[in-house]
């Protein structure tokens, strides 16, 4: 593999059709709108808010343009109570107090020929504040996607999970593409990372987070880029097959269901057909393997007597 | 094209799409990136900068294709004469004859435009403006000329100069046809979401005694949009951190293993409680002319609150949750009403039903919302039960509808209940129940 470099992803990243294709090539097939986004993240040096149905890949997203240029991925999951210390950096806690025991003695040794508390004091000053130096800190992923040398990707995943709080601190390192670690100082990013953030909606973002980013909607597919999809993601697999099961899953969207089927769903669906060397639908199969698309039991028990019905139809297509 | 953006952003706003000042630079910078060639791209970059939520994305939509039905100006096509507008319009006028007369269509939009910035057109506001409007813009373009040399033709009076003066004429009418089409089109932009949000902020204050029956659609929209922002505000907080506080028996526990070196650290954290309420609601004669906008309330409550029990009474008591769970508002409305409403009240009858049927759901986490006006017919009020409402549950709020100067007048018993109230208040506009519920919640994330 090349050496990923800034002029390189400049370079990839110069046309709207050109990141459409890219995206392509390792296996990701999006729509124009999130190719346009993608290309305006990079030229503004802006984050991306990417919000969606689970499954529609979101996530992916981000794992394919990190592949796309050659960056690493730094990925940060976010949940209920996540804080700086788990985001940013941290103390290496355990490490400074195990080494202040170790080196008690060596105090001792050290502070044995002054007299007097104040000299002590003196002296120990001279030693700079070792305790608090980049050997004890521990870079979390947000302080390590800024001091990438080359730029990297970084995936803020569920944001919407994370406190407020959190959110409010975000708001720092995705404008200015910098961190302020008292003991050290601020830590600015050369090459500003290419930021994701996703959102499945379980609480409304902060106004000010949403004006920081770019807003992607990523929506269910329609059937012919789904067919690209799994065309993409499971080799091997027929045209024939593939045209039923996206129009299988099409007439399930349209469906009352608890839960719909997305992309990842449809995926790994077709992935099982594969596995049971089935060419084309049947009602069978499909009563069988309805529970790799509904995730529900209400769901595959409302949808058992039309079955039927709907495999004829898709079957068709 | 910066006039234009600046209007499109404009417009934008107008419809409720809230776009900030850094928004507003970032879509310059997004032009200045993509350009205007394309406006597909266009569309999808600048709906991915100006609008951040999916309802936003589709006004913007919307927006868009009705700002940019017409084709884009061409960089710096405008601008050049914006400056000199006003007192070329002299001049303009040659233009504007040549301009019909050669067919240039493409010129005429483009003057059109710049005339429409010069007077304005961008603060229309009620329908009635768009003749004004018309007439300032055509004006601007210099339509004063051109109708002087159909008068200077006419006099003339040989039959090539009848002959052109028909042609200008007819012209003419095209012209006046196209400004008001334009007109009606900066209406349709700017001044259909003016009024629409001025008559949202008129109903917002407005008493519900005075509301008519078709308002409640409206109502019902802007009571949904309130519930929808205080449900964000305070949407899923169950537990937060008090930061910086060491829980000193939990870190000793866990620390014991190293001979009580709190290698690991465990940190104080704070329990929020999830809100849950009673609603009763009164549906009774004394109420009629509220009783759908207390049933409203009730219902957008139910929207926005996850565990709530909803009961209706006149003089006995149901519960209707499942009815304002199952149905749409209208039907909720109807069923309810039909079921319970506008019988003679009896508050002490219904709180004893509420007692005896419901009264263990109660407990210190429980909010018990009472809305009515407290007048009970000259029964019984059984001030007994509502003290051991107000001693069993965390709040018990009473939302009246009537101003409280006309508490405990007439049968009124709001004054012997309002001692076993944690809060009484007036109720009946919009705003004051935002400022209620957000009231409610709010107890719920500091208790």
């Amino acid at each position: 593999m090349t050496k990923p470099t800034a002029k390189a992803s400049n370079d990839k990243l110069s046309s709207i059709d050109g990141i459409t294709e890219g995206l392509g090539s390792v296996g990701y097939i999006g729509t124009e709108q999130i190719a346009t986004a993608v290309y305006l993240a990079y030229h503004l040096t802006k984050p991306i808010l990417v919000e969606g149905p689970a499954g529609v890949g979101k996530t992916d997203l981000a794992q394919s343009t990190a592949g796309f240029l050659g960056l690493p991925l730094i990925r940060l999951q976010c949940y209920e109570g996540l804080d700086e210390s788990k985001a940013l950096y941290e103390w290496k806690y355990g490490k400074q107090l195990l080494y202040t025991q170790i080196l008690k003695e060596k105090l001792a040794d050290m502070l044995q020929e002054v007299d007097g508390l104040e000299e002590s004091l003196a002296r120990l000053h001279g030693f700079n504040d070792i305790f608090f130096s980049e050997q004890f800190l521990e870079p979390r992923p947000l302080l390590k996607a800024l001091k990438q040398q080359y730029g990297a990707v970084l995936l803020i995943d569920e944001v919407d999970k994370s406190d407020e709080e959190f959110e409010a601190f975000l708001l720092e390192v995705l404008s200015d593409y910098q961190v302020s670690v008292p003991e050290i100082g601020t830590v600015k990013a050369d090459v500003p990372p290419l930021v994701f953030l996703t959102s499945n909606n379980t609480r409304e973002m902060g106004d000010a987070l949403k004006r920081r980013c770019l807003h992607l909607h990523i929506s269910f597919p329609d059937s012919k880029r789904e067919q690209q999809i799994v065309a993409a993601r499971v080799p091997g697999i027929s045209d024939r097959l593939t045209k039923q099961l996206v129009s299988f899953v099409h007439q399930l969207r349209d469906q009352d269901l608890k839960k719909l089927p997305s992309i990842s769903e449809t995926v790994d669906w077709a992935r099982v057909m594969v596995l049971l060397h089935a060419d084309r639908l049947d009602t069978d199969t499909v009563r069988r393997t309805l529970n790799v698309l509904l995730k529900f039991e209400s769901d595959i028990e409302a949808l058992d007597n039309q079955i039927g019905e709907l495999t004829r139809k898709a079957a068709k297509d | 094209m910066d006039q234009t953006l600046e209007n499109f952003i404009k417009a934008l706003r107008g419809a409720d799409v809230p776009v900030s000042i850094g928004e507003a630079i970032d879509a310059f910078n997004t032009v200045d990136v993509v350009g205007l060639s394309d406006r597909r791209i266009l569309k999808n970059s600048l709906g991915s900068v100006l609008a951040k939520t999916v309802e936003h994305r589709r006004t913007f939509d919307d927006c868009f294709d009705l700002f940019f039905a017409r084709d884009l100006p061409a960089d710096g096509e405008d601008g050049t004469d914006n400056a000199e507008q006003s007192e070329a319009a002299e001049a303009a006028g040659g233009d504007l004859i040549g301009m019909v007369m050669g067919g240039d269509g493409a010129g005429i939009a483009a003057a059109m435009e710049s005339a429409a910035n010069q007077v304005g057109a961008s603060n229309i506001q009620v329908f009635t403006q768009r003749g004004i409007y018309a007439r300032r813009i055509l004006d601007e373009m210099g339509l004063r000329t051109l109708e002087r040399r159909i008068a200077a033709l006419r006099r003339q009076g040989t039959p090539e100069a009848e002959a052109e003066a028909d042609a200008l004429e007819q012209a003419r009418t095209s012209l006046l046809g196209e400004a008001r089409a334009f007109v009606e089109r900066q209406y349709q932009i700017y001044g259909v979401p003016a009024s629409d949000r001025l008559r949202d902020e008129m109903l917002a204050e407005a008493r519900l005694s005075g509301l008519e029956t078709r308002d409640l659609a409206r109502m019902h929209r802007i009571v949904r949009r309130m519930a929808k922002r205080l449900a964000a505000k305070h949407s899923r907080r169950r537990r937060s951190a008090k930061r910086g506080q060491l829980d000193i028996r939990k870190m000793l526990r866990a620390n014991v293993a190293y001979d009580g070196v709190p290698f690991e650290t465990i940190w104080k954290q704070r329990r929020i409680d999830r809100p849950r309420v009673v609603a009763i609601c009164d549906v009774s004669r004394s109420v009629a002319a509220v009783a759908r906008f207390l049933l409203l309330f009730l219902y957008s409550l139910h929207e926005v609150i996850p565990e709530i029990r909803a009961f209706a009474f006149s003089d006995r008591l149901v519960e209707v949750s499942d009815t304002l769970e199952g149905e749409e508002i209208e039907q909720a409305l109807v069923l309810i009403l039909d079921r319970i409403g506008f019988r003679s009240t009896d508050y002490g009858r219904a709180l004893a039903d509420f007692e005896d049927g419901f009264g263990d759901w109660v407990d210190r986490r429980t909010t018990v919302v009472i809305m009515g006006d407290g007048r009970s017919n000259n029964t019984d009020p059984r001030t007994d039960l509502m003290r051991q409402l107000h001693d069993r549950a965390k709040r018990v709020v009473w939302l009246n509808p009537e101003p409280k100067t006309v508490w405990g007048s007439g049968d009124s018993e709001m004054l012997r209940y309002l001692p076993h109230c944690h809060l009484a208040t007036e109720c009946n506009t919009v705003k004051h129940l935002e400022r209620v519920v957000d009231d409610l919640l709010r107890i719920y994330s500091t208790a």
